[in-house]
Formats: C-alpha cells, structure tokens, sequence
C-alpha cells in the first residue's frame, strides 16, 4: 500500500521520564518493596489498606502512622484473562490482571498473575509474588504473582545397555536366519519356545534347541483399541499362538485379517520380513497371518 | 498357623483420580493415622512396620520404603517392604500378620499405597524391552485374552461382565472412600462404554486412582477396641511361562484357597463365608474367581453372578466395597480387601455392611495372575 504523505508516527515522551514526589506513605511502601517487604498502612477504623495511602478512601480521615506487614501471600477476588500482552505489560505471555487481597489486608491490590491459561485462574485461588532481580523502589519489583507450588515434575531418566545373552541370544540369532528355536525338558518333556536354559516347571535344564514351524494355532487373543508402538494403527490383536510341536504360547500380532475375523483355534503362520532386512529381532516376523486351513478344535 | 492375630486397627483414604493436595508422604500417613485412631493407638505403640506397593516405576520412587519410614514412625524400628505386584496390599497384609503369628511383635502397623497420578501404570506395565517379543500393552491387554477364553470354555453369556460392572458400581455409592462414585449405572450405560481391550470395556476396567490404607495388627494380648480375629492366611505363585499353565483358573490360586480354607475349617465356601472382597479389576474376574475360589464348580461362575447370589443383598455378597473395580489404588487395593473384610466381621462396614457377617475373605492376586494373597477374618477368636 503506498504511504498516506500525510500519515506521520511521533512520540511524545517527556525526556527521562516524569517523577513523581511519592510522599511519605507511599514512599514506605515502595522502600519496603525494594526491601522485598509488602506493608499497608492502617486506617484510624483499623483496617489495613495496601497499597496504602495517606487518608482512608471511605472517611477522607488520615491514616494512622502504623504500617504493618502483609502477605506475601494472597487471594485472588477477581481477575480478567489477557490473550495478547501488549509491550507495556509486565508479562510477554498471556496472563490475568488481578485484584489479589494479601494476607492481612483488607483491601486489594491489582497485579499480574503468570497463569497456564485461563482455566487456571479462579477467584479464591492462592498466589505469591515473584520478585525482580534487581528491586529499586517500584511498584514492578514484584514482578508478578503466581499461584502455589503444589507439584513439581522429576525426570528421571535411566539408560541401559542390555545385552542379550545366553538363550535369548540362541533364539534370536535363529530369528535372524528364520528360524524358531525350540528346547524340550530333559524331565517333563514339554517344548519351550522361545528357546530357554531351564524348565520353568521342573527346574531342570533343556537339551539342545531344535527348529520348530513357524505355524500353530491361535488359542485366544485380545482385540486392542489402544495404540502400541509397535502397532501403531487400531485395532490390532494380539494372539496367543501355539506353535506346531510346542506346548507354550507365544505373544505375536495378528495381520492380513480384519480384527473381528480374527477366531480362537485359527491357523495361523509367521510372516516374515524381506531377508535383507532381517536382524536378530523379533521385528523379523511382521505378524502372523491366516493360513486359510480348517479351524483347529480348542479343548 | 502360629500365635492368634487380630486386626484393630483399619484406616482409608477417599480414593479419587489426582490427589493434588497430598504427597506420598501424606497419602501413607492419612491412612495411617486413621488406623491408629481407630485402634486408640499412636506410633509410639507400634513394634514394626511393613509397607507394600506396585513396582517403583509407578511413582518413579526408587525403594519408597526408606523414605517414608520416618512418616510412619518406623523410626528405631524393624520396617520392611513386600513387593507381589498387584497382590501386593494383600502380601503385605500376610507378612505382618507372620510377624505377629510368630511371636516377634505384638503389634504391626501394615501399609499399602498406590499415587497412581505420578504417572501412568499402563506405561510402567508396558516398558518395551529390547529384544522382548511380547505385545501386551497394560494390564487390560495381558488379561483380555485370558478372559475371552473363559467365555469360551464356559459358555458364558456376553452381559455376565456388565453385570459385575453394575453391582460393584451400585456397592461403590454405598462406601464414603470409593473412588468411581456412578449415580443411575446400568447395563446400557456399561454396553455403551468402548471396547478397550476387547472383550473389556472401558466401564468393565477398574480406575486409576490415588490411596492408601493401613492396618494395626495385634497379638491376643494386645488387643484395643473391635477385632477381627485373622482364621487363616495363605500366599502362592506359580510361574507365569509354563507349559500347559491354565491362565483362566491358575492352580496356585486353587492351592492357596485350599490352603486357607483348611486353616479356617472352611469346607464349603459359598456356605460357609458370609461376605468376601475379592480382587477383581476386570469384571470377568468375578466368575472367573468364583470358580478358581471354589464358590462354584468349573464353568459354572458366571451362573452365581447371574442369580445375584453376589450382590449386597444375595446369599454371598462379593465386593460389598465396591471392590477394585470402584477404587484401584494398585499397591493397596489387596489390602483393601483385606482391610473391607475385617471391616465386614467388626460390624464396621457402614452402609455397606452386611448383616452379620461373622466370616469373610480377603483376597488379592497379582503378576500374571501368577502371585495369590488370601486371608479369612471372624468375628470369634479362632
């Protein structure tokens, strides 16, 4: 848009800015600020006003020459949401002006409350003030208010290095080829896969691993409409699906089949991930998906 | 089973979402202090104290035993943590009472507590291990199956889980300390809540929620005010990778209810006991443990449900409390059954109390479905 020859910005600004005689009531209070002390005057009625003031407002009366201190805590009573601050407010985020009555006070003294946003405001809301870095005697060396500390957040954070070792590394390395490792117990003579060191049952060990199929049957399953990390799109199933030849269940994804065609005594076989992405991970076996074979009849 | 036990001492806190106003810290101490009150007891009367709760990553606390052992005047005293994920609370319960079964302490302050709000359960359920196969996400997830084959193997009607959501809920308004409060529940409200973990709806899960509750535990001796004489207790587990494992009825549950029910003389449980709290979170648990505890013949669980024999008002009121699916504080909510059934044989149960109940059991299971914690409390000296 070409400019207006008679549209011009100016300023006025009084050199250095005006000054302002506070007075002795004032001027305590604003010394006592920079001392990051808030004090009121009280009224010949007994009421403590804050800001104080040299008379009391409702009997033109002058105050008495006690100051007492209050807060730092205060009540909110009441508070109107800021969306856009502008340059001259205390706050560069959105916030409340409020009229916030310090403990020990009987009147309000209007500031600025650092909220969330305005959902966490109220009146009756508890706040305390947020001080300046450098306090020189002013109304803005308290920076601001905000509500009470009454949660803090603690991150904790723990990293590991796992290794997999003994069978699980057997099993995996199995996986990174395409096989399914399997172990039977010496004892009991049940087959365990994933391959293991020992018989959850009997405690005794298992001889060495063989190569079970990678079809079996799912014996029950869970339709999740929670999304998973691994599964990131809902629904997914998760099966329990006994192996051919073994006698545990194994967790795995269903895929290839709408969740709610999923059936318990389904055939199913592992699907399995190109070979030249394969690495010594489950995420070799993308789901399990039906084989299309007759229903297997569950016990 | 050792020297006589009694409970006489029981304090909650009201079990909600978000706690904000306490820290754990005040949480265990709220439950505590009212327990003590209950008893007309103070710390200074308690020999040793014995906390339990869920897995550390639930609050991100690591061995919040120590730190909070001044807070429950365990100073100069023996104070231990029991760990049995969610039977945990009922663990806890079990070990103190060994401590005064064997004639170590007269009296033990127990202690369980879940602030579920410090973070999120199904992601500490479900941390995703490297190199880990499994795709169980959350406890709704683990157990959804096991249930699927329940209905399977019995035949159960789809409606037996919404029925359980319903009675427990309606139990719930009648208890001051429940969390999930539902005025007008019913069956479409349930049928109306989504899938979660199919077969479990939303409204078919327990909450989430913040609480603690404490017990004093006493020896004969020294027994103050009501006591619920403790007639049995009893803890199994069984591992939960095994072949041929049956998840639907776990026989370390049948083995640790055979157990306590031979402690206490209890021949015929459905006759026998007069009101039980047992650890369902998922509705269909309640027919499922009917079976597993031997309150009806396999298979025939949900048919118990289904008469209303379990209801405030039937002849074997399951979860009078509102239960864990009302109030699911994880780490205390075993011992909130604990707690509710010696509550029921004090006569302390409030609006929720059933007429002379003189025997109950407490009940808790945990893992996998792979821990048990069970006791049975009277109101007559064994």
């Amino acid at each position: 848009m070409p400019s207006d020859p008679l549209v011009a910005q100016h300023v006025l600004e009084f050199p250095g800015g005006y000054t302002r005689t506070t007075g002795p009531v004032i001027g305590r209070f604003l010394t006592e600020l920079r001392a990051r002390r808030i004090v009121g005057v009280r009224t010949a009625e007994g009421r403590v006003l804050v800001p104080p003031l040299e008379y009391d407002p409702e009997t033109g009366e002058p105050v008495t020459g006690e100051y007492t201190e209050v807060g730092p805590a205060g009540t909110v009573k009441t508070w109107a949401w800021v969306e856009q601050p502008l340059d001259s407010h205390p706050l560069d985020r959105p916030f409340a002006w409020a009229l916030i009555e310090l403990d020990g006070a009987d009147t309000a003294l209007l500031h600025a409350v650092a909220a969330d946003n305005a959902k966490a405001m109220a009146a009756g809301m508890r706040v305390w003030p947020v001080w300046s870095d450098r306090p020189t005697g002013h109304i803005t060396d308290i920076s601001h208010f905000a509500p009470e500390v009454t949660k803090i957040v603690s991150n904790v954070r723990a990293e590991y290095r796992l290794q997999a070792g003994g069978a699980l590394r057997t099993f995996l390395e199995g996986v990174e080829r395409g096989v399914l490792l399997a172990g039977r117990c010496e004892r009991c003579a049940k087959v365990y896969v994933p391959y293991r060191l020992n018989c959850p049952e009997c405690g005794q060990s298992l001889g060495d691993t063989f190569e079970v199929p990678d079809t079996g049957t799912i014996t029950t399953f869970a339709i999740n409409n929670l999304p998973d990390p691994r599964a990131p799109e809902v629904p997914f199933v998760s099966a329990y699906i006994l192996l051919d030849t073994t006698d545990i269940p194994m967790i795995a994804l269903i895929g290839d089949v709408p969740a709610h065609e999923v059936r318990q005594g389904m055939r199913v076989k592992a699907v399995w991930v190109p070979e030249s992405e394969r690495t010594a991970s489950m995420a070799n076996i993308r789901w399990f998906a039906p084989t299309g074979e007759p229903d297997v009849e569950l016990s | 089973m050792g020297n006589r036990c009694a409970v006489i001492g029981v304090g909650q806190t009201h079990y909600t979402t978000k706690r904000r106003d306490v820290s754990i810290a005040g949480l265990v101490r709220e439950a505590a202090l009212r327990a003590l009150e209950d008893a007309g007891l103070t710390f200074k009367d308690i020999d040793a104290v014995v906390i339990g709760k869920a897995p550390d990553l639930f609050e991100g606390v690591m061995m919040p035993e120590s730190y909070l052992a001044d807070a429950l005047g365990a100073a100069g005293k023996p104070m231990m943590r029991v760990h049995t994920a969610g039977s945990v609370g009922g663990s806890t319960a079990l070990v103190g009472a060994s401590l005064i079964q064997g004639g170590v302490h007269e009296r033990v302050l127990v202690v369980a507590f879940e602030k579920q709000s410090e973070s999120n359960a199904t992601w500490a359920l479900s941390t995703h291990l490297p190199f880990s196969a499994s795709l169980v996400v959350g406890a709704g997830g683990y157990f959804a199956p096991h249930i699927r084959e329940y209905m399977r193997r019995s035949g159960a009607p789809g409606h037996i889980g919404t029925l359980v959501a319903v009675k427990d809920r309606l139990n719930a308004l009648k208890n001051p300390y429940a969390h999930l409060r539902i005025p007008g529940i019913d069956q479409k409200m349930v049928e109306s809540t989504p899938m979660l973990w199919e077969p479990i709806r939303y409204l078919e899960t327990c909450p989430s929620s913040d609480g603690a509750c404490a017990m004093v535990l006493s020896s004969e001796a020294a027994v103050t005010g009501t006591p619920a004489w403790v007639h049995g207790t009893a803890m199994r587990s069984e591992p939960i990778f095994r072949a041929s494992r049956d998840t639907v009825s776990p026989q370390a549950g049948k083995d640790c209810a055979a157990d306590v029910y031979r402690q206490a003389g209890i021949a015929d449980p459905r006759r026998q006991i007069d009101v039980a709290e047992v650890y369902v979170p998922f509705s269909w648990y309640e027919p499922m443990w009917l079976e597993n505890l031997g309150f009806a013949a396999e298979g025939e669980g949900w048919k118990l449900t289904e008469s209303g024999a379990t209801a405030l008002d039937g002849d074997i009121p399951w979860n009078a409390s509102g239960g864990v699916l009302s109030s699911n504080p994880i780490g205390a909510s075993g011992l909130i059954r604990f707690a509710e059934a010696a509550l029921q044989v004090r006569g302390m149960a409030g609006e929720h109390q059933v007429d002379g109940a003189r025997t109950a059991l407490g009940h808790a299971y945990g893992g996998g479905a792979q821990f048990f914690a069970m006791w049975i409390v009277g109101r007559e000296r064994p």
